[in-house]
């Protein structure tokens, strides 16, 4: 970047995250109060990268179980017959299923395990102090952001399932215990999305700007 | 009562504003920045990272109250009356929101059923009630403390309340059980499809900034719960 960019943090100011408002530490005092909105104030959010990683790693962590562990349990007169996700998506496979079938393969799989690899890759650039495709980086993080509620509808699916199908003896739905990982898996993701500070995107740049200076 | 010394420590602590209130950074990559006027309906975007800053809207308190009536209506027949029922070789069953999440604690999921719960029905419901009481107090020239409180929270509301992910699961899990058996939708899902509708409306229309730029400082209230205390402290 040509110009040097002005950052609050560089002028030592803070804006609240919570208002907007910006305003100025009090003198000897490294972190105070928003005299609007009474928040804590922190240049950055505290612990962002730790916080993160813990979300992160415990998400990748469910993700296994998550997709191994049945979903939804079918008992009929012929017998008891689990699914996992993926064979849930084969399942709603068919000549006139196959929107809704990619709707949650995209919803279930592809979101989830895409939040998982673009978090990591953007704790991993920043922890590298990478100055490299700031903009779209931060595009990134937005785009996670937004999307990381949708991979909820498989949770939302399963449940109504194994509510209305209860036609005993005929046939009934179980909820299974694989849900459970994955509903775990949406809320660290979006825990995790919460805690990071993409601020820190654009820290590197500023420090680098400083030490040319 | 406070401690003396605790007050006085938590007064300290507070920063101080600066004198130019159109100066701002940004949320995103904390370019420092100064906020244009805006026209009715304008929007600023950050200059560095593309961050939408600020977007004055056109009335939005009146426009905000509206929709968050008819929302507050619509989310109470969405809950009240069932959802979606099957027919199927003589048997019938039906189901509300809340009956999704009963049957999964039933069955053993109760973290699951929790999280239902709260996304589907706890979280929609605070984030109407809150705007509700936001858009109300606001109508006052300077918003008591309180409205603050309930503007700080509102974000992370919004964020858990999943009706619009709610509604594609169950239409996914419509067209699933279609195979077997007769599905009846309703009034309730209608009632969803409208409120989803409404809740993207109501967002939309109000401006944070707005009321955060008339609200009641904190700073000014912890003043005067000194001066309360000082009262308190010479008349023994």
């Amino acid at each position: 970047m040509s110009v040097a960019a002005v950052t609050a943090m560089g002028q030592g100011l803070q804006s609240c995250e919570v208002c907007g408002l910006l305003s100025r530490p009090a003198r000897g005092e490294a972190e105070g109060r928003c005299p609007r909105c009474d928040e804590e104030l922190s240049f950055r959010k505290p612990d962002s990268l730790q916080r993160t990683w813990a979300c992160l790693i415990g998400a990748a962590i469910c993700y296994i179980p998550a997709n191994v562990l049945p979903v939804l349990t079918t008992t009929t007169a012929a017998g008891a017959e689990s699914d996992t996700i993926l064979q849930g998506v084969v399942l709603l496979w068919s000549p006139t299923g196959w929107p809704l079938s990619l709707i949650v393969l995209f919803a279930s799989i592809m979101i989830p395990s895409a939040k998982i690899l673009a978090l990591g890759y953007l704790l991993l650039s920043i922890q590298r102090g990478s100055i490299e495709n700031n903009d779209q980086r931060t595009r990134l993080y937005r785009m996670v952001e937004f999307i990381g509620r949708w991979s909820m509808v498989d949770v939302f699916v399963d449940t109504f399932t194994a509510a209305l199908i209860q036609l005993q003896p005929l046939m009934s739905v179980e909820p299974g215990p694989g849900l459970f990982f994955f509903a775990a898996v949406v809320v660290l993701t979006m825990l995790a999305v919460e805690s990071f500070d993409p601020r820190l995107i654009w820290d590197s740049v500023s420090s680098r700007e400083v030490r040319h200076a | 009562m406070h401690d003396r010394s605790d007050l006085c420590s938590y007064i300290e602590v507070y920063n101080q504003p600066l004198a130019d209130a159109s100066l701002v950074a940004c949320p995103h990559c904390d370019l420092l920045q100064r906020l244009p006027e805006l026209e009715r309906g304008a929007s600023a975007r950050c200059t560095r990272c593309d961050k939408e800053l600020w977007r004055r809207r056109e009335d939005p308190l009146n426009r905000t109250l509206a929709l968050t009536l008819a929302a507050a209506v619509l989310y109470v027949v969405a809950n009240s009356v069932p959802m979606l029922g099957i027919a199927a070789v003589g048997h019938q069953a039906s189901t509300t929101v809340i009956g999704g999440a009963e049957h999964l604690w039933e069955n053993g999921q109760q973290i699951v059923a929790v999280i239902v719960l709260f996304t589907a029905v706890l979280a929609p419901a605070l984030q109407i009630g809150f705007m509700l009481a936001i858009v109300l107090a606001a109508h006052r020239e300077c918003p008591p403390r309180w409205v603050g409180t309930l503007l700080r929270h509102h974000p992370r509301v919004r964020t858990w309340s999943m009706i619009e992910v709610m509604l594609l699961g169950v239409l996914v899990a419509l067209i699933k059980i279609a195979d077997y058996a007769t599905v009846i939708p309703g009034v309730a899902l209608f009632s969803l499809g409208a409120l989803i509708f409404l809740l993207a409306g109501m967002q939309a229309s109000f401006d944070v900034q707005e009321v955060w730029g008339r609200i009641q400082w904190a700073q000014g209230s912890a003043r005067r719960a000194l001066a309360r205390d000082r009262i308190v402290e010479a008349t023994p």
